[in-house]
């Protein structure tokens, strides 16, 4: 094992192979480090990584139900709320757990294989693991209710999820690392969150929006993903809008600065 | 060994860029004891920081074939949101080492008790020293990186750290930074001054230290 601990020797492929190993190993400290420090030991401890946004989508779900929201089609409210809601807690919640993401693992980059990606990557993971999850596991207990029906094309679902939360990781490096060069950034955000929520289809499809406003807020990746999302859900029984290209182009994009502005964290700045 | 060549570290600072480390070149070889003098706020935790890695530099080249422990130091290296228990069971992760053999060990030697269930964040300054060392020992180093904490222990805790880090590991290399003079001079076989971000050799303890007074002296601390 102390050989394990030894940098720069080996060559080439072994020497990739080994780091990705390392980094695997503190990734997984890193997000068993995070579920202690946010859900604690106590009371029902990591099961509310599941309750939190559990507990958000049925509240949404019970208030459209009662008020009816208007939301352009005729489509089952219960399922429509789920996709909608689920889908925003996805791509919204990764941003604001990569904000300040270095600062409360400050003292852990003392060790050389902590890297600031690695606290990056451990906290988007398990955001994407707590999202996931619930859509999952409220999807089949309202199914259990028989509130809903499953998706026609769960595949189709599966692949507009795992879009949007490409896009939410990309945001989510692109904001984190942002926000260590600009304060600012993190007192803007989440107005601008705010902001974004109506427009990006939890609560409407585009297909019910007149044709010059649809492509106009289908400039925004998140609603594609939702409308890819909502298409696999209810397949038949709706018209969904997207542009594929558009959403994988903006993505890599999007991963790329991320990436790039998250390296440039710790270059200049004084870790201590 | 370690190996640093021309290695520089510029911060960037409300008052334009510092430059704390300008060019050092140093090399550590197995078993050596380097002990480093200088004054607060010179660079010292930054160059050991360097050292371990966990620091990119600006320009340089730093070649390690030997394991380095983390700088064990007051701040940083633990979470002060998790327990004592908690940090050892990341770093033994990070690390690739198990924790279930390890947790009696850092029983025994922190003396801790029931404070190893309670957030490093409330412990004394002592009690992370000895938490610090403690599981800087579980894990196999061939050379280990010492900023100051040694200094604060009380008398049991260096008898301890003295069997530990000098009767059983007698083949380690060590980097030690303190204040301490006596500590210094008793442990260390090699003795370098760090002066205007760079490292100076000297051949004998006292030679440091003169030149240490000396530089105090000069130029009172104006960092």
């Amino acid at each position: 094992m102390p050989s394990d601990i030894v940098t720069g020797t080996g060559g080439g492929m072994r020497h990739f192979l080994y780091a990705l190993k390392v980094q695997r190993r503190v990734v997984s400290a890193l997000i068993l480090r995070e579920i202690v420090t946010r859900y604690g030991r106590s009371n029902i401890g990591f099961l509310w990584l599941f309750v939190e946004p559990m507990l958000f989508t049925l509240a949404v779900t019970a208030l459209w139900t009662a008020t009816r929201t208007v939301h352009g089609s005729d489509l089952p409210i219960v399922a429509f709320a789920l996709t909608g809601y689920a889908a925003m807690l996805l791509w919204r919640s990764m941003p604001a757990r990569c904000m300040g993401a270095v600062e409360s693992n400050r003292s852990l980059l003392f060790h050389r294989q902590v890297r600031i990606l690695d606290v990056y990557i451990s906290r988007i993971v398990l955001e994407f693991a707590a999202t996931s999850s619930s859509f999952v596991l409220l999807g089949i207990t309202f199914w259990a209710f028989e509130w809903l029906l499953p998706p026609e094309d769960v595949l189709e679902v599966i692949g507009g999820w795992l879009l949007l939360a490409w896009f939410g990781m990309g945001l989510g490096l692109t904001l984190g690392g942002l926000s260590e060069k600009v304060d600012l950034i993190q007192k803007f955000w989440p107005p601008f969150s705010y902001l974004l929520f109506p427009l990006s289809g939890a609560a409407f499809i585009a297909d019910a929006l007149p044709p010059s406003a649809r492509e106009l807020v289908l400039w925004l990746p998140m609603l594609n993903c939702v409308e890819i999302i909502r298409e696999g859900y209810f397949g038949t029984k709706m018209t969904a809008h997207y542009y594929l290209d558009y959403v994988l182009i903006f993505n890599l994009a999007l991963t790329i600065a991320g990436l790039s502005l998250v390296r440039q964290i710790g270059m200049t700045s004084n870790t201590q | 060994m370690i190996r640093l060549e021309n290695v520089t570290k510029v911060y960037d600072s409300n008052a334009g860029p510092r430059t704390i480390l300008n060019g050092v070149s140093l090399t550590v070889s197995p078993g050596e004891r380097l002990g480093i003098l200088g004054r607060n706020g010179a660079g010292k935790s930054t160059l050991v920081r360097v050292i371990s890695g966990a620091e990119p530099l600006t320009s340089g080249h730093i070649e390690r074939t030997m394991s380095v422990s983390w700088p064990l130091a007051f701040a940083g290296g633990f979470h002060g949101r998790l327990t004592g228990a908690d940090n050892l069971r990341f770093i033994c992760r990070i690390y690739g080492a198990d924790y279930r053999d390890k947790i009696d060990f850092v029983k025994e030697f922190t003396e801790l008790g029931s404070y190893l269930n309670e957030p490093v964040q409330i412990y004394s300054s002592g009690m992370r020293a000895r938490l610090a060392f403690a599981i800087s020992m579980t894990i196999d180093f061939d050379c280990y990186l010492i900023d100051e904490v040694m200094a604060v222990g009380d008398e049991s805790f260096r008898e301890k750290c003295q069997y530990e880090l000098f009767e059983k590991r007698k083949d380690k290399a060590m980097v030690m930074v303190s204040h301490s003079r006596r500590y210094l001079e008793k442990t260390c076989s090699r003795f370098l001054l760090f002066r205007n971000g760079n490292t100076e050799e000297y051949e004998t303890f006292d030679q440091a230290y003169h030149e240490y007074k000396a530089m105090l002296q000069d130029s009172p601390a104006s960092t």
